[in-house]
């Protein structure tokens, strides 16, 4: 029998999730924008900094060198794969494009794969840079960890900046037309490069901030690290509907909330349980929205970012 | 429009422009030309290549042979914001405004494709003067005006980019007669401020009227040129040229 306790630790908990699922539904979404691409390695550039913080923490750097080393290769990745991958098969039709991020995606692994092996067998690596903010602070009775704080500071700010980006300044209006109507916006003399490169910039540093998050969640870096996450994050945004960028974010948030809370409920042994309860929400929900929960019901020209 | 100048400078060169899509010829050998403050139609049936033949000077389609020169400059193979930024801009079939940004917002998109925004305040007041309308709804979104603004948007988000080069596709298509006019009246009001423009356009013997020159295609090729002095005839040049 499975025995459902939802208490206000739990809510707490599961509010930090939904803050780090909505950040990687907004990195996700800003690329589907201005690419009509979904990028399946996501999760990897995650991957990738959460390894950096961990093999920072073993050199004994500081925590602000690990962090901005995180923020530096995620970044450095997150061009490299614009460069090498997005704009060479920009052209592509987007089932190309999808294989290639699998690709892309299966190649990051791989390689961490080996690294893993390598150097620390198959535990993986602590990532003890920031594991000072995995501690809680009891607040009114509530251990609340600093890194649940943290995230929703994070992603408040973050979607904060965004919303100023793209509503008040000259490229955010070209981003935002370049995600309803590519075409037109390169007609009027919009450049593609410039909308999709700070997409992918934007998506890189917030994926890069992401990788801290998850990393003073969950320590151990391994190579599936933030695979989990990224696929149900994925579900999410298709959920809350991936035509629009406030929608697919308020489908990461939601789906980051709720698996916090049937996670929190569940006792541990029935944790195994959470996929099917999630996913069987998922099915009804595309049953009875297909476009997205949170999408308006309109089917025509819509804007994207 | 004196030919000397013409000769000597034209604002849009097309020289044995050759499209394919597939299998399929769109444009085959289309030579044409636009002097500096000419108008210049493009008439034909559906189909006939003259969308195509705007949207390689854009370079929407990579032409598989032939020449495009804006004021000498050879243009072909550019990405179309390229096209845009050396002051070519197209008003696209079916207006194609973005529904959900404001009026304004979209007009601020038309300065994208130039290199510097002074004097940006006066030509916004420009095309306001010329579509009132569009300054009444400036803060409302392009996606609640009626198809007649809209193109009076596009119109207007194109003249705000100072282009060298003015196309229109088929600016007239589905709107009411009265709308049309306004169209026409528009146009002839950018006219007089002497911007280049090449007219795509299915109305045949209004555009060959009011253009200085006017081109028949059809299947792919120009088949006529025709001038004002013909437009009392036009229907039945149009006719007999189609009936054979």
């Amino acid at each position: 029998m499975i025995v459902a306790v939802v208490d206000a630790q739990n809510l707490v908990d599961a509010l930090g999730l939904g803050a780090i699922y909505a950040l990687m539904a907004v990195g996700i979404g800003l690329v589907f924008g201005v690419l009509r691409l979904v990028n399946f390695a996501y999760g990897q550039l995650i991957m990738a900094g959460a390894f950096t913080l961990a093999y920072a923490s073993r050199a004994n750097w500081p925590t602000w060198a690990a962090v901005l080393a995180c923020f530096g290769v995620v970044l450095a990745l997150s061009l490299i794969m614009e460069v090498a991958v997005f704009r060479p098969l920009r052209t592509q039709s987007p089932a190309v494009m999808l294989v290639a991020t699998f690709a892309v995606a299966f190649l990051l692994q791989s390689v961490a794969l080996l690294i893993v092996l390598k150097v620390q067998g198959q535990l993986g690596v602590p990532a003890s840079a920031v594991a000072q903010l995995s501690r809680a602070v009891t607040i009114a009775g509530v251990d609340i960890r600093k890194v649940t704080i943290v995230s929703l500071v994070v992603a408040v700010v973050a979607l904060g900046l965004l919303a100023v980006l793209l509503g008040r300044t000259t490229i955010g209006l070209q981003m935002r037309a370049a995600a309803t109507d590519f075409t037109t916006a390169r007609l009027l003399g919009v450049s593609a490069n410039r909308v999709i490169a700070l997409a992918v910039v934007l998506a890189g540093v917030i994926a890069a901030a992401v990788a801290v998050l998850l990393t003073a969640r969950t320590p151990y870096v391994q190579s599936d690290f933030a695979l989990h996450d990224t696929i149900i994050v994925l579900v999410g945004v298709v959920v809350g509907g991936i035509e629009r960028l406030w929608t697919a974010t308020l489908g990461g948030f939601a789906i980051g909330f709720a698996s916090g809370v049937i996670n929190g409920a569940l006792p541990t042994d029935k944790s195994v349980y959470l996929p099917s309860a999630l996913f069987t929400l998922v099915i009804l929900v595309l049953l009875i929205r297909p476009a997205g929960l949170f999408a308006r019901g309109r089917s025509s020209v819509v804007e994207r970012v | 429009m004196s030919t000397a100048a013409a000769v000597q400078a034209p604002m849009l060169e097309v020289a044995g422009l050759d499209v394919r899509y597939g299998p399929v010829a769109a444009v085959r050998g289309v030579s044409l030309h636009v002097g500096a403050g000419e108008i210049v139609g493009l008439i034909g049936p559906n189909g006939a290549g003259k969308s195509t033949t705007l949207h390689a000077i854009m370079g929407l389609v990579p032409p598989r042979a032939g020449e495009v020169r804006v004021a000498g400059h050879r243009l072909h193979g550019s990405a179309p914001e390229r096209v845009a930024r050396s002051g070519v801009a197209l008003v696209p079939e079916g207006r194609r405004i973005f529904a959900e940004l404001t009026v304004e917002e979209n007009l601020r998109l038309g300065l994208a494709g130039r290199r510097s925004r002074d004097g940006a305040a006066e030509d916004f007041a420009a095309v306001y003067e010329l579509f009132p309308v569009l300054r009444e709804f400036r803060r409302r979104s392009a996606g609640a005006l009626s198809g007649g603004q809209q193109q009076q948007l596009a119109i207007a988000r194109a003249l705000v980019a100072r282009p060298k080069l003015l196309l229109l596709d088929e600016p007239s298509l589905g709107l009411a007669p009265r709308v049309v006019d306004l169209v026409f009246d528009a146009l002839a009001e950018i006219r007089e401020r002497g911007v280049t423009v090449l007219l795509v356009e299915q109305r045949a013997q209004r555009t060959v009227a009011f253009a200085d020159r006017t081109y028949l295609m059809s299947n792919g090729e120009i088949r006529l040129t025709l001038t004002p002095t013909d437009a009392a005839d036009t229907d039945r040049m149009v006719a007999a040229y189609f009936a054979a």
